[in-house]
């Protein structure tokens, strides 16, 4: 196998993407927020529930279809933000983006610390064809966060 | 004025024969084939690049990059304007391809070649135009469940407009349109009959001569447009003999530019369209009280059109001609069956598209393991492949995959390009496993 591949297929994505963890609906969930990545035809829904406070995020969870690499990372991210605010995950979010969009001189041993578990998909930065698969849950959650106003939402796209 | 194409003919009695091939097939020298062809020599994550994705689009032979090269080199200016010679010299080269196109498809006359962007925009106008004075409220446009996006949604838009109603004819579970159910689905209410030559999802060679004579008999208010995007590359085409009102197809799945294609319609039925888009070149006189249009088919192309990109269309027409489609067709077929046998061999690979007919695709899924990563993955090892839905959603719905993975063949390919393919599939099992 070559280095650059195991850089994106990195075993923990394989493990996530073959075994999503938080692979369940919400119910009762605060923000229900369809994905769909028209490209590829990958599809899914995200589950948010906030707590009591409405500050953090208490729950969670995505159900869908989709490459190993958006699977991995629906489910990554869905243990990534639990406990988080609302702010942390979107500010982790494009940290997270930066991350997999670095310029190829940059992408690798790049130091992602504030990252944790995320960092494993710094390998998609060699991958740009991938980004969309990596980002397809997260765009869900931002849509979740910042346009959920009472309103059904729009599916997000990643086109 | 110079020829452009005097180096492209090959006469294939003299190739040698291919050393897999049989003695009936027709001569057909692939390693010959693939010189042609400079943007094999390169190299995609510095292993040879195998190339099996001509469907979605084929690579170039250098007689057509030159021909590109040699009209701005050597005679480009605007068509059917200037008096000045270099205009009338890319006028004369670009006229001529007409005159390629009409032989290459059988039709009747050059007057009925329409230049367009592609097949897309000739289904597009054949609906905005014919379409759009021929379809009323309550009458019927029939298609396939083969159909990509471009041979639905131009219709799709007439219907919305028209109050007419889009009819899907099935397709069985080998991907082969059903004839018993298409034939049910004629009427008098039927007033256009569209279908692909060739399913670009699944391979499906359909048969169109069956379906174009079934319309006419059973639905006689309908014409038939023949989307043949993935039937001129892989086979000799003739409209005659199909007995269709219109065939359109794209230069660039048959070795031409991109950008670049033609429809062939019946001329009394082009005569009797309105023009589509207006500008120059479509008309014969312009005051401000009244325009006259030009004959057909110069008022289907309004504006100054792709001049290097028809005339290098015209040296793949030649390009085609001169391997000779009978022998392109047999090889091609012979490298699809042997590619059809490999991945049938391998557990855990399903071929989606079993068509007792099939020209160039093999479509596939493996199991457990979605076709994006397994793009990814192949790609690494210097293979090309198309993986998604092919512009073909509902094909894939028909099937219950998300998507597919899709080997297409051209002229070019070789036995060997399917030996990697393969030692890619594995290894792609290797890392789902």
């Amino acid at each position: 196998m070559t280095s650059d591949l195991r850089d994106l297929y990195q075993d923990v994505i394989l493990d996530h993407g073959k075994k999503p963890r938080n692979a369940r609906v919400i119910d009762g969930a605060t923000f229900t927020q369809p994905a769909y990545n028209p490209l590829c035809g990958d599809k899914g829904t995200l589950y948010v529930a906030m707590d009591p406070s409405g500050e953090k995020i208490a729950d969670a969870a995505y159900v869908g279809q989709g490459c190993s690499i958006s699977t991995a990372s629906a489910s990554i991210m869905t243990d990534f933000v639990k406990g988080k605010t609302c702010d942390e995950a979107l500010v982790t979010f494009g940290l997270f983006h930066d991350m997999i969009t670095a310029p190829p001189d940059q992408a690798s041993h790049r130091p992602v610390t504030d990252l944790g578990k995320l960092s494993v998909f710094s390998g998609v930065a060699e991958f740009p064809a991938r980004v969309k698969c990596a980002t397809l849950a997260w765009h869900a959650l931002k849509a979740a966060l910042t346009e959920a106003s009472g309103e059904a939402p729009r599916p997000v796209s990643t086109e | 004025m110079k020829t452009l194409t005097a180096a492209v003919v090959r006469d294939p009695a003299v190739a040698p024969a291919p050393s897999a091939g049989s003695a009936a097939v027709p001569a057909f020298d692939v390693n010959a084939v693939r010189s042609d062809f400079p943007i094999l020599a390169t190299h995609v994550h510095g292993k040879p690049l195998v190339y099996l994705d001509s469907a979605a689009s084929a690579q170039k032979p250098r007689v057509v990059i030159d021909a590109e090269r040699q009209v701005y080199e050597e005679m480009y200016a605007n068509v059917h304007r200037g008096v000045h010679d270099l205009s009338m010299r890319a006028s004369e080269a670009y006229e001529a391809v007409r005159g390629k196109v009409a032989r290459f498809t059988g039709a009747p006359s050059a007057k009925e070649i329409v230049f367009l962007r592609g097949t897309t925009e000739a289904i597009n106008l054949v609906a905005q135009t014919y379409g759009r004075v021929n379809v009323k409220e309550g009458d019927e446009i029939l298609i396939t469940a083969l159909e990509h996006h471009a041979n639905i949604v131009p219709w799709q838009m007439l219907c919305e407009e028209k109050q007419a109603k889009l009819v899907v004819a099935p397709i069985n579970d080998a991907g082969e349109v059903e004839m018993d159910a298409f034939e049910k689905l004629l009427s008098a209410r039927t007033r256009i009959v569209a279908a692909a030559h060739v399913s670009n999802a699944l391979g499906t060679i359909v048969d169109v001569e069956r379906l174009t004579a079934l319309t006419h008999e059973y639905a006689g208010n309908a014409v038939v447009l023949i989307d043949g995007a993935q039937g001129v590359p892989h086979m000799a085409v003739d409209v005659k003999a199909i007995g269709c009102d219109f065939y359109c197809f794209s230069a660039h799945k048959m070795y031409g530019p991109s950008g670049m294609g033609a429809l062939w319609g019946r001329k009394a039925l082009l005569d009797a369209m309105p023009p589509w888009q207006g500008g120059g070149d479509m008309i014969l006189s312009v005051s401000f009280e009244k325009t006259t249009y030009n004959e057909t088919p110069f008022k289907f192309e309004a504006g100054t059109p792709n001049i290097a990109g028809t005339i290098a269309f015209g040296a793949a027409v030649d390009y085609l001609t001169g391997l000779g489609l009978p022998a392109v067709a047999a090889a091609e077929h012979d490298l699809l069956n042997y590619g059809t046998g490999a991945l049938s061999s391998i557990p855990g690979v399903r071929l989606i598209g079993t068509a007792a007919q099939k020209a160039s695709v093999l479509s596939f899924v493996i199991e457990g393991v979605h076709p994006h990563d397994a793009g990814s993955i192949l790609d690494y090892e210097g293979v090309a492949v198309r993986t998604g839905h092919h512009c073909a959603q509902p094909v894939m719905d028909r099937f219950k995959v998300p998507a597919t993975i899709r080997a297409s063949l051209g002229v070019y390919n070789t036995r060997e390009d399917i030996d990697v393919l393969v030692r890619g599939i594995r290894k792609v099992q290797e890392m789902f496993a």
